[in-house]
């Protein structure tokens, strides 16, 4: 399969008042047609700022610094606003995380959708867009789309909402879905529907999706591979097989150590120690090195480069050097 | 935990909750319906279901922020929805109750700092600090939660979604109450953020036998920290049990799908999961 979507040594930054925020750093990963990549770690780690980067969504303060973006063999780093417009929806669209946030509470659900699939075909019928709209109301699951259609959002429960907001993000027969923790806002059972139904949209239409989560438990599910973010880094990259049953970050032990499934019988769950380092001024080093019980000497001096694991399966700890104590990781492959 | 404190004594009864939402045009919805179930001092009694099962409202009327329709609520030996009782134990029910929302951003007043928050419900109570000062006990109580003096005179937008959880808690604590209903505590968390919150609530019932009302949507979670739970749906609670056997030998088959809808953090079994339900 060829590389749909291709970022090369990414660096994105904002200008604030209290500095220059460098929000992803050097961050380099692609994605093939019809894969889902999961994107995991903690709240300000950088993984939103990534994908709006690439949809080219970020505020005006925002400046990307160095490295290329490469869609469908097209270098689009450098793009201007006009040639955005014509990518978005066609090649790439979104789903964010809060459906209600998402939709205009004054416009029927149908109006949004259809407004949607006229921006992408401009001269398209009324009957071929009422037709179009059924059809995508259709897709993602929505009942008796008919009457549906005519209904406001607030007529829609959070998992009807979600659907609508994907409705409209495959308008456009995307090549590439970005969905910005889309399970985040809702309750287990619906959770476990939406789910669900990204794997199956994904399996009919063979959509790239880039799946954005804090939640190791979601991305068991969807993913087919992983990869783990920390401060503005991507510190491991692997086959979803590789992360969950042979990790070697002791970022990801951490994360998956605070899974409550992990610490079943025990007295407390585990925690990671400390906060996410400010990225005004990162640290020397490696930035997880503070809250890192397996810190060496050297990752306070210099950042760990990639190592490989395997062909598919790469991390940036210096635990794996070869001079490096050999540790053996406290999680393979969790229990229940 | 003193002697006087007998573990098993039933805290807070309640006894076939109902409440009813009339909208215009006739429109009734019977958000809870027929509920009992006890807490027991010391106890975390864990409350499930999906969204717009009726736990909300369950916590508001133990709260008497609503006036439930029928059905009665004993704490401690005082009917809460009994305006006479009420009026008579005013203080011991406002101090001894304490309740923590969901969402800590809109919980805490993005105008007071740290220290007037944690201070107000003593100030109001006009308590007597044992500490000396307001402040020292805002101090100790902030400590306690985790965080330390540094945070006293900052304004909440300052903190992290954590740390903001963590205040209200210290909020809710600095009453000393014997009661904390908790309604949604850690939904909007980071994973990571969440494990520090349930260690907290684990430590506080450890070490002083707080009783907690535990309303929450992740199954894992209450799994791992509660002692009973009771499923909602529908504004019915379907379910109670020992959370061991419950998890173990679900009898309702709400309970059992919901359990169902757990994600599995193992790709295999997922899969294998997802391959059965298609």
């Amino acid at each position: 399969m060829s590389e749909l979507l291709e970022v090369k040594n990414l660096s994105v930054s904002f200008s604030t008042s209290s500095g220059e925020v460098q929000a992803v750093r050097n961050v380099s990963f692609s994605l093939k047609a019809g894969e889902v990549l999961a994107v995991v770690g903690e709240s300000g780690c950088g993984k939103s700022v990534l994908c709006k980067s690439i949809m080219k969504l970020l505020p005006s303060n925002a400046k990307i610094k160095q490295g290329s973006i490469t869609v469908n063999g097209a270098d689009i780093t450098a793009y201007r606003e006009r040639d955005m417009c014509r990518l978005r929806g066609k090649l790439f669209s979104m789903v964010f995380q809060d459906p209600m946030t998402a939709l205009n509470p004054t416009m029927t659900v149908g109006a949004q959708i259809a407004e949607a699939v006229r921006v992408r075909e401009p001269g398209i019928s009324k009957t071929g867009l009422r037709d179009r709209v059924m059809q995508l109301m259709d897709l993602v699951g929505i009942d008796s789309p008919g009457e549906r259609m005519e209904q406001y959002p607030y007529h829609f429960s959070g998992g009807m909402r979600q659907r609508s907001v994907m409705a409209i993000a495959l308008a456009g027969n995307p090549r590439i879905l970005f969905a910005d923790e889309p399970t985040t806002a809702l309750d287990v059972t619906i959770q476990a529907q939406i789910l669900d139904l990204f794997r199956d949209i994904q399996k009919k239409l063979g959509t790239a999706t880039v799946f954005v989560t804090h939640d190791f438990g979601v991305v068991a599910g969807v993913a087919d591979r992983v990869a783990v973010m920390y401060a503005g880094k991507i510190v491991e990259i692997g086959t979803a097989e590789e992360i969950f049953y042979d990790a070697r970050h002791p970022y990801t032990w951490g994360l998956m150590k605070s899974l409550p499934a992990f610490s079943k019988g025990q007295d407390t769950l585990y925690t990671i120690p400390g906060m996410p380092p400010t990225l005004v001024n990162p640290p020397k080093g490696d930035v997880f090195a503070c809250r890192n019980e397996y810190a060496l000497e050297i990752d306070y001096q210099e950042e760990p480069p990639m190592f490989r694991v395997t062909d598919t399966h790469y991390a940036a700890t210096w635990l794996l050097d070869e001079r490096a104590p050999k540790v053996v990781s406290p999680v393979g492959g969790i229990k229940v | 935990m003193s002697e006087k404190k007998t573990d098993g004594e039933i805290l807070l009864d309640i006894r076939h909750l109902t409440h009813i939402f009339s909208f215009p045009k006739r429109v009734t919805v019977k958000a809870v319906n027929d509920v009992s179930f006890q807490i027991r001092r010391g106890e975390i009694f864990g409350l499930v279901g999906e969204s717009g099962s009726g736990k909300s409202t369950i916590a508001r009327c133990i709260m008497n922020i609503y006036r439930p329709c029928a059905g009665e609520i004993i704490y401690k030996g005082v009917n809460v929805c009994d305006l006479k009782q009420l009026r008579k134990n005013k203080r011991m029910l406002d101090t001894t109750r304490q309740l923590i929302f969901q969402d800590s951003s809109s919980s805490l007043n993005p105008r007071m700092k740290v220290c007037d928050i944690i201070e107000e419900p003593m100030r109001i109570q006009r308590t007597n600090p044992p500490r000396g000062s307001y402040r020292a006990e805002a101090e100790f109580q902030l400590y306690y939660v985790g965080m330390d003096a540094s945070y006293l005179d900052k304004y909440p937008a300052e903190l992290s979604g954590g740390q903001r959880q963590r205040v209200a808690i210290a909020r809710a604590l600095a009453m000393e109450p014997e009661l904390l209903v908790a309604d949604e505590p850690i939904a909007s968390l980071d994973v990571s953020i969440q494990a520090q919150i349930v260690n907290l609530f684990r430590h506080l019932k450890k070490e002083h036998g707080f009783s907690f009302l535990f309303i929450a949507h992740d199954l894992s979670m209450v799994e791992f920290l509660c002692d009973r739970a009771g499923v909602m749906y529908k504004g019915e609670l379907v379910e109670t049990a020992p959370v061991k056997k419950l998890f173990e030998n679900p009898q309702h088959p709400y309970t059992k799908r919901l359990l169902a809808a757990v994600p599995i953090p193992d790709p295999g079994r997922e899969r294998a999961r997802k391959g059965n339900r298609w």
